[in-house]
């Protein structure tokens, strides 16, 4: 697959026919969970090597203080835009990351390690401004 | 090989529905997922009696709806197995937005679809409003005129629809009742023969290959659906060279010869018909009759092939003719009918320019007999002598006063 030519300069006769992508670059391992993803051979035509997170409006902030790398963010989001290695707690994923909020609604930890703000907002910002520990029946 | 074959004469007496069966029974065929509908019920009914007798290894699924019967196929094929169904009128309809999946993400589907009115008023009975609901939806479209040729068609379907270059889906059609009710004698292959003929099901990036993962039914937007939807239409035009060597192929096993475009009497017509369907077969005993009767020399010329539209064949199959009736059984639906568009089409850029009439008939099933078609001949026959003038578009064999539209001063 080497010097493979671009899709974007493709005409229509050397596309692969019915719109079929490949997500590899030539033929993966049978298990590939055994490879991180930084080390795969993603293909120009995967989503991971596009960035689909451009409709966000609000995004989740991801705090290292308090995050207790539980993985329930890593188990439940839907586009796999939280990082993790080694089950460690690495941050979120923002090219690919849609802004759903589901994250923030399994993170267990009080104060919450992951909060929604806006996409303008900067993280340094969002850090600043994150709430205290909630007292009991708060 | 299916791990029990069944042994068949050599003449069997089968109706189009059995035809279809036996035909994918033998094309061994992965995963058959389907919603009967009449009047093609029968064809998925004998193939689940095939399954549960033993005949098939390949697995049937009864799904919810039709939608649901291609969406089993178009996944079926493209985890990278052999794929059929079957359907009729309103199941067509409702398969509709699945038949464009299926062509544009390049699944081979056998697709037999037993030509139905589509409602309303409900009607179980034979015409060509489903054949025509397909027209534009890519898929690659053969009409047969017999159970034999339903048999036929089917099976090179299989070989048509998987071959390399062409990639696409194909609809086998039949008359529903006409031709999916009538038992006719019928010379099928052996088991063994016809295996052989439809060969090997060849995945092409089937979504079970993990070594290269892929997505099927991706998104496109201005950047590339342009180029996916050429490319699609290139196969689809370029399929006609494949049919052709398939028909070849076939006509070297059994003798049995088809050709894109079908013609009756053609050779010194005058005046001619195209129609499609079990109406071709009308057409030979009225023309042989007709001959006989008033001499005057009238031919039929059906599309065998439907879609890709054999326009250039069309022409040279019409090219001496004075008169043309286009005979379209399906509601028009506020123009003239799909065969006097697409004759008028294939002979506008070519030298012959005869008199092109529509006539709309058989809706619902309504008979078409040899009778009927005499007059039309005599009528045609009339005109093309200027003895009488006709409107472009007429209803043929309705009740009440004449319906007709369409009139251009100073045509033929």
């Amino acid at each position: 697959m080497e010097n493979k030519k671009s899709i974007s300069e493709m005409g229509w006769d050397e596309l692969v026919p019915g719109a079929a992508l490949h997500s590899f670059d030539g033929i993966v391992e049978h298990n590939l969970s055994n490879i991180q993803p930084e080390e795969r051979m993603y293909s120009e035509t995967s989503s991971k090597s596009m960035s689909v997170g451009d409709w966000r409006v609000i995004k989740p902030v991801w705090n290292s203080e308090t995050c207790i790398d539980c993985q329930n963010c890593w188990v439940f989001c839907p586009d796999t835009s939280i990082i993790a290695r080694n089950k460690e707690m690495k941050g979120v994923d923002y090219e690919h990351c849609k802004g759903c909020g589901l994250c923030v609604s399994v993170c267990p930890t009080n104060p919450k390690s992951l909060l929604m703000f806006n996409e303008y907002v900067t993280v340094e910002d969002a850090l600043g401004q994150w709430p205290e520990k909630k007292k009991k029946g708060e | 090989m299916n791990s029990k074959r069944m042994d068949l004469n050599k003449v069997e007496v089968w109706d189009g529905n059995m035809a279809n069966s036996q035909a994918f029974r033998q094309a061994e065929v992965d995963v058959v997922s389907a919603y009967p509908i009449t009047p093609s019920t029968a064809t998925v009914e004998n193939y689940a009696m095939f399954k549960a007798n033993g005949y098939v290894d390949g697995e049937v699924i009864m799904v919810e709806s039709e939608h649901a019967a291609m969406s089993g196929c178009i996944g079926a094929g493209a985890a990278g197995g052999r794929v059929a169904t079957a359907t009729s009128s309103q199941g067509l309809a409702l398969m509709i937005e699945t038949l464009y999946q299926a062509s544009g993400m390049r699944i081979p589907v056998v697709l037999c679809l037993v030509n139905r009115a589509l409602s309303a008023p409900l009607n179980v009975n034979g015409d060509h409003s489903d054949l025509y609901l397909t027209r534009d939806c890519g898929w690659v479209s053969i009409d047969a005129f017999s159970p034999q040729q339903a048999y036929d068609m089917t099976l090179m379907a299989f070989k048509i629809s998987e071959h390399p270059a062409v990639r696409l889906p194909v609809i086998s059609n039949q008359d529903g009742f006409m031709t999916s009710h009538t038992a006719q004698n019928v010379q099928p292959l052996t088991d063994e023969v016809a295996r052989k003929f439809v060969g090997d099901y060849v995945p092409v990036n089937a979504l079970l290959n993990f070594d290269t993962p892929i997505t099927h039914g991706v998104q496109t937007e201005q950047d590339w659906h342009f180029e996916h939807k050429a490319k699609q239409h290139a196969a689809l035009m370029g399929s006609k060279e494949v049919i052709k060597e398939v028909f070849k192929e076939f006509k070297e096993l059994t003798s049995r010869e088809y050709n894109l475009v079908e013609t009756y009497g053609m050779e010194d017509a005058d005046i001619a018909i195209v129609c499609l369907g079990s109406t071709f077969e009308t057409a030979i005993i009225a023309i042989d009759q007709f001959r006989e009767e008033t001499g005057i020399k009238v031919g039929v010329v059906a599309p065998r092939v439907f879609r890709p539209f054999p326009l250039e064949e069309m022409a040279e199959a019409l090219k001496n003719v004075k008169g043309i009736i286009c005979m379209d059984r399906s509601a028009p639906g506020g123009t003239v009918g799909t065969l006097y568009n697409e004759i008028a089409g294939a002979l506008f850029n070519s030298p012959n320019r005869p008199l092109l009439r529509n006539i709309i008939y058989g809706l619902g099933g309504r008979d078409m007999t040899v009778k009927g078609l005499k007059e039309i001949f005599t009528e045609l026959n009339e005109e093309v002598n200027g003895n009488k003038e006709t409107k472009i578009q007429r209803f043929v064999g309705v009740r009440g006063p004449e319906l007709s539209f369409y009139d251009i001063k100073g045509d033929k």
